[in-house]
């Protein structure tokens, strides 16, 4: 009886220091954002004398101001474009591509799918460099289309990949089904094979959304226009120019980080299962 | 009918072909052509130097502080942000209450932009108003105020910190789901052996997890010695390149001095030492399974 209270006791001290642990960091995560939101509510004589994390009264109006003044409005509205743009442009190549890979036979198929695949295993760091000349040759820096083009050729190769993977696994039974019906290729792949694919199409819906919307390099060499540019690049260009003003800032960077933050609540299931399997993968 | 048919299925691929030869196979051989050039971006001629780019790279000292600093930043995340992340996850693998909290929390810093992180931080730890300083001053440490990041002596660990707080949430996630692969038969049979808990996890959790470890290991070394847009946000590379990356030296030779081949030839170089150490990496990964 004594023995079960001791071991009782301990697996309680354990458990609590555990907790005391994994709060411990939790914390440490959750902190640094709200210290963002509550330097986004300050006022500018506020946010260097005010150090507590409860501000003295809830200025919002700092988010219209970066909103419409800060410019953060049209650059939110670019990121939104931008990010549906590539994840839509995305599903359809690499879908249509990973389908042609797993199921369909033509020459030079294995040549062409392992192309693809080594372009995921060789690092080009600085590819940024012939990029930038190759838009400037196309007429496509400062554009729109350029920064799209250049993001979706960025998530094609993993897109393709687990794509790939998951039409190899899949039953041939529904798609002989389709054909003995009359679908043509085209039919098959939309019909039957991507509404099968749901579950791997929102790992690659997710994480492409996540690249792109996060993304900075590419748009920083490819955009010289504010009103082209997305908010990353944006905000980079904002804390240049007002060195001081924080609290706009701190508004503009919390605009950004609010809608991942909300995607990430929403799919987070996707994501976990994006990272265990890309960790396979890699 | 035959060709017909292998037409059609070549329009599945030519979109994805298409792309990936005009933004990816033209821009790497061009990174080749370039590097053996000197070239300012802007003018039709480019003059060709032959290997000289990569003699200038072998003496430029900047260069290789360049790497030292991601090195360091590197072997920081290498052992800080994955012993955080293993004890991390070995503490969530068991029956505990708000198991999934923990995890959805620890995974929000890498859904974050390192421009949003940097800036964050970067306000955190400023000179003058910083949260930190004012804290430290608080608490009467009045010795440790600095500026953390302008200051030499600390602005690259303090972005190797911050690099670390972004980061771990990966470690976090693949060394959990490698954990839960372990079967609980194996737990249980120790616990009948008479194992204790120590013993438990030095024989049994941790020879199982070594393939994990080193697949979290590669995938560390690989994105910390390449991360750069964190730096941008934080210091730019300063103080005096204290802080500076290789691909941060790429964009500078791009952009600020207009060297368009010299950036080439670092790329080359930054992306042959990498493709080394992750063969390293890889053979030793071999040799450990065998």
């Amino acid at each position: 009886m004594k023995t079960t209270g001791y071991y009782k006791t301990k697996k309680v001290a354990v458990n609590v220091l555990i907790h005391a642990f994994l709060l411990t960091v939790a914390a440490t995560c959750l902190f640094p954002l709200l210290w963002m939101v509550s330097s986004s509510l300050k006022t500018q004589d506020q946010i260097f004398k005010n150090m507590s994390l409860i501000p003295q009264g809830w200025h919002f109006e700092n988010y219209y101001q970066a909103w419409i003044q800060g410019g953060f409005g049209r650059n939110f509205i670019n990121s939104i474009f931008y990010t549906v743009s590539v994840v839509v442009g995305i599903i359809i190549i690499s879908s249509m591509a990973a389908y042609a890979f797993s199921r369909l036979r033509f020459p030079g198929k294995n040549i062409l799918f392992f192309m693809f695949m080594a372009a995921m295993m060789i690092p080009i760091p600085g590819s940024f460099v012939p990029l930038y000349v190759l838009l400037t040759k196309l007429h496509l820096r400062n554009t729109a289309l350029g920064y799209i083009l250049c993001m979706i050729n960025v998530g094609l190769s993993t897109s393709i990949f687990l794509l790939k993977t998951f039409f190899d696994k899949m039953p041939k039974e529904l798609e002989d089904a389709a054909r003995i019906d009359g679908c043509s290729k085209l039919g098959i792949w939309f019909h039957v094979a991507l509404p099968l694919a749901k579950p791997v199409l929102a790992v690659v819906v997710v994480f492409n959304a996540l690249a792109v919307w996060n993304e900075y390099i590419l748009a920083l060499i490819i955009f010289d226009s504010k009103p082209l540019m997305p908010l990353q690049v944006a905000l980079m260009s904002f804390q240049g120019e007002f060195v001081t003003r924080y609290p706009l800032l701190m508004a503009g960077l919390t605009i950004t980080a609010l809608p991942i933050i909300l995607v990430y609540l929403l799919m987070q299931k996707y994501i976990v299962k994006g990272v265990t399997q890309g960790a396979v993968v890699g | 009918m035959k060709f017909k048919s292998t037409l059609e299925n070549y329009v599945f691929v030519l979109p994805a072909v298409t792309i990936f030869a005009i933004f990816y196979i033209i821009p790497f051989f061009w990174v080749f052509s370039y590097a053996l050039h000197d070239w300012d971006g802007i003018l039709p001629t480019m003059t060709f130097v032959g290997l000289g780019n990569f003699k200038e790279i072998l003496v430029d000292k900047i260069w290789w502080q360049s790497m030292t600093n991601a090195g360091y930043i590197t072997l920081v995340a290498l052992t800080l942000q994955n012993a955080v992340a293993f004890l991390l996850a070995w503490a969530c693998d068991r029956e505990i209450r708000a198991k999934n909290f923990y995890r959805v929390l620890f995974f929000i810093p890498p859904v974050l932009s390192e421009v949003v992180v940097g800036l964050v931080w970067q306000w955190i730890l400023d000179g003058n108003y910083g949260l930190l300083n004012h804290w430290l001053n608080g608490m009467g440490l009045h010795a440790w105020v600095r500026n953390w990041l302008s200051d030499p002596q600390t602005a690259l660990s303090a972005v190797a910190i911050v690099h670390c707080w972004k980061g771990f949430g990966w470690g976090f996630l693949i060394f959990l789901a490698g954990l839960q692969t372990i079967p609980r038969e194996l737990y249980e049979a120790a616990r009948v052996d008479g194992a204790n808990a120590w013993h438990t996890f030095k024989n049994v959790t941790i020879p199982l997890m070594i393939p994990v470890a080193v697949l979290v290991s590669i995938l560390t070394i690989l994105g910390t010695m390449q991360a750069f847009v964190l730096i941008i946000a934080m210091t730019g590379g300063g103080p005096a390149y204290h802080t500076d990356v290789p691909v941060l030296r790429i964009l500078a030779s791009m952009r600020g001095s207009s060297r368009f081949g010299y950036a080439c030839a670092q790329g080359i170089t930054f992306g042959v030492i990498l493709m080394a150490i992750s063969f390293i990496q890889y053979r030793f990964s071999k040799k450990a399974k065998a």
